[in-house]
């Protein structure tokens, strides 16, 4: 079967025009350089040797990063622009759900812009008019539709020129992003609408940054990264192996971001470390290098007004923090209800008999999710020498999705600071599940005979 | 280009769409609406005339009143100015059209050219109106050429349109030499100066060369002048030169017409 869209060996280069943006004609007709200045300066791979085709009646998802040619590549398929090298081939009437409302006249009314608009996509005026009470219904403006364009929110804006879009009928349907338009209750009749279109036979490209609307619709999926297709076919596959790398590139950014921190604070600390290396030097309320909530439950009072920073007399000190996950392998990104463990590695630069471990959490609010340490768990420290290691182990982090920073301390029982390091390692807890709150409580539900849900395999 | 040519005329249902939208948009919110198109040459002929009667009289023979021939041609020309104006931003005005919808970009200058067009016609009545008041009545095998005036200026002007709405997008200065070259062309065809005033004689080469004389000879002949047309050899001239014009101003566009969505 020929298929409805094919793209071969698509390259997209978009030439940057340099400073010729705003050359003046002038110049370029003295310098004689006009047919030089049209031809670009630097060029930018949009989209590199892309190959993809997708047969007709099926669901075709496009899902990566921002930047990695998505757009471009719907572009192509919409005959907006033209590839640089390789063919794009589309069959059939095609519309493009890419800027909904684009050409609407704000001073006309929205009867009338419904009328040129759909025309603009390719309709007769036989058809709109048969057409054009389901268009109005559907965007739910019955009211408005007499008012002029210029008077409408942004999202009946959006309703109506969604509604053109959809029913101008087409073979091959091209959406980006669009299902962010309008409340609740609309995304859902979009989302009814494609799944009519879908059963009606109908070819539909779904460009998406909402991996579950991929892996819910679409036959099959692309992955592109900087332009070139890594991975393609089965939408859950697709989407796993783009979460993965997504994962990495976090976890290399949650790394930096700690190694940041931790740099940062080295400098202010050693300096601190070096004019209170006696104990008796240090008073337990220190003034300007060392804040109030030095005090070691103040982590859990003073969760409103939180920086980042290090203090301490490093009598003992904490060389290296790591964050474990299941595998004992360091790791930035968590997945909720997966074990993770912080490992410190300490140094007693003599033996010490009075020591408490603590540790706390805190989302990006700020707010303290959970904070302990040995002392509260009633441990009796007894002695401390030379290098050692301690491991703070989590069964289950059943935390929300989101950023979590990461307070790790060593001190005396009386809340005398050794080592305190405050907020700075991150890491981020993903989930599925876009619940809400600081922690989740492992819950199930339970329903009595009366109550049914749809779709009853796909809920975990 | 010539298949592209030929989808044109496949849009002629868009294209007027667009244009009507263009003329109800423009008056839309007015009290007037659409009455500002016979208001306008109105006042324009009001000022003309008390101009040129009262503050500095021209009183060269065969054209009076003084004010209505300058409206015969001063009307053409606004239709001209307005429409190579609006014609030269329309690309960057209809970015999102070309960027987000598989649209003709063609489309949007050509809609500036008719629907200053469309002006110039509800302009037209006033003249008419008021030539049968000062009973100069236009001889109705004059206005047979009519027409074909409008024609020519029709393909002189779109060919210009497309040619700068092209290059608009990628030199934006275009527009600003555009509005000082037009004052300079206005005053250099006879519109507010007949073609056969004696001072104008001299520079008649410097005259013939310029389109728009033609064309508003032409105007003046059919419209205020009595007598046979007999300026059509020019005519005729001009108007196979701009069919050369609309062919290399649609070449232009053409050409460049895969950047616009890059540039705009």
């Amino acid at each position: 079967m020929t298929p409805a869209i094919d793209l071969r060996d698509v390259t997209k280069i978009y030439r940057r025009y340099g400073g010729r943006q705003f050359a003046t004609l002038k110049s370029a007709l003295l310098q004689r350089s006009i047919l030089r200045d049209l031809s670009p300066t630097e060029t930018f791979p949009a989209l590199q040797n892309v190959t993809f085709s997708v047969p007709p009646g099926r669901t075709f998802g496009v899902i990566g990063r921002n930047g990695s040619g998505k757009s471009t590549a719907l572009k192509l398929v919409a005959g907006i622009t033209k590839p640089t090298s390789g063919t794009v081939a589309v069959r059939g009437r095609i519309s493009a759900l890419i800027e909904l409302g684009a050409g609407f006249h704000p001073e006309i009314s929205g009867r009338e812009n419904v009328f040129i608009n759909a025309v603009m996509l390719g309709l007769s005026k036989r058809e709109i008019t048969r057409r054009f009470d389901d268009i109005v219904e559907f965007a739910e403006l019955q009211n408005f539709i007499d008012a002029p364009v210029k008077t409408y929110s942004s999202g009946m804006y959006m309703r109506l020129g969604f509604a053109v879009a959809i029913h101008v009928d087409p073979d091959v349907l091209l959406v980006d992003e669009v299902l962010a338009v309008g409340d609740e209750g609309f995304t859902h009749k979009c989302l009814d609408k494609f799944a009519e279109l879908r059963r009606l036979g109908k070819t539909i490209l779904l460009v998406t940054h909402s991996l579950g609307l991929v892996e819910r619709f679409c036959d099959e999926a692309l992955w592109l990264d900087e332009g070139r297709a890594r991975a393609s076919g089965d939408p859950r596959r697709v989407v796993d192996a783009y979460l993965t790398a997504v994962e990495k590139t976090e976890q290399q950014q949650l790394a930096a971001t700690t190694a940041r921190a931790v740099a940062a604070t080295r400098s202010v600390a050693s300096a601190v470390a070096g004019g209170a290396s006696a104990r008796e030097a240090v008073p337990l309320v220190v003034p300007a290098a060392e804040p109030p909530e030095a005090k070691p439950d103040g982590e859990l009072q003073d969760m409103f007004r939180v920086v980042e920073g290090r203090w301490g007399s490093r009598e003992i000190e904490i060389t290296e923090v790591t964050l474990l996950d299941g595998g004992q392998q360091p790791a930035f990104v968590f997945h909720s209800g997966d074990p993770m463990a912080v490992r410190l590695k300490v140094t007693a630069h003599a033996p010490a008999t009075d020591f408490v471990f603590g540790v706390s959490l805190f989302n990006a609010d700020g707010v303290c999710c959970y904070g302990t340490n040995t002392f509260i768990e009633q441990m009796d420290p007894q002695s401390l020498n030379g290098d050692a290691e301690v491991t703070f182990a989590v069964d289950s982090l059943d935390l929300v999705e989101g950023t979590y920073k990461l307070d790790v301390a060593v001190h005396t029982c009386d809340g005398y600071p050794y080592d305190y390091h405050r907020l700075l390692y991150t890491f981020r807890v993903k989930s599925r599940t876009p619940d809400v709150g600081i922690y989740r409580p492992r819950h199930s539900w339970t329903f009595s005979a009366g109550v049914r849900f749809k779709g009853g395999p796909e809920r975990k | 280009m010539l298949s592209n040519l030929a989808t044109l005329v496949r849009y002629r249902g868009l294209i007027q769409s667009l244009v009507a939208r263009e003329l109800k948009a423009r008056y839309r919110g007015s009290v007037l609406g659409f009455f500002w198109s016979f208001i306008n040459p109105l006042l324009l002929l009001a000022i003309y005339s008390f101009i040129f009667t009262r503050i500095m009289p021209n009183r060269v023979e065969g054209v009076q009143p003084y004010a209505l021939f300058m409206l015969c041609g001063i009307l053409p020309w606004t239709w001209l100015s307005a429409a190579l104006t609006e014609a030269s931003g329309s690309l960057i005005a209809g970015g999102n059209l070309i960027k987000k919808v598989l649209f003709p970009a063609e489309v949007l200058p050509i809609v500036s050219v008719l629907a200053n067009m469309v002006h110039f016609f509800l302009a037209l009545p006033i003249v008419i109106v008021f030539l049968f008041l000062y009973q100069r009545p236009p001889d109705a095998w004059d206005l047979a050429w009519f027409p074909v005036v409008v024609l020519v200026q029709l393909v002189f002007t779109t060919g210009l349109a497309l040619a700068l709405a092209a290059l608009t997008v990628h030199f934006r200065d275009i527009r600003d030499i555009l509005a000082n070259l037009l004052m300079l062309w206005f005053f250099s065809t006879p519109i507010i100066y007949p073609w056969f005033q004696k001072e104008v004689l001299p520079y008649k080469l410097f005259f013939d060369v310029n389109p728009f004389t033609h064309l508003a000879i032409s105007y003046q002949e059919i419209l205020f002048f009595p007598g046979p047309f007999d300026h059509w050899r020019w005519l005729a001239a001009l108007g196979v030169a701009s069919v050369g014009l609309f062919l290399a101003g649609y070449w232009l566009f053409d050409r460049l017409r895969d950047s616009f969505a890059e540039v705009v």
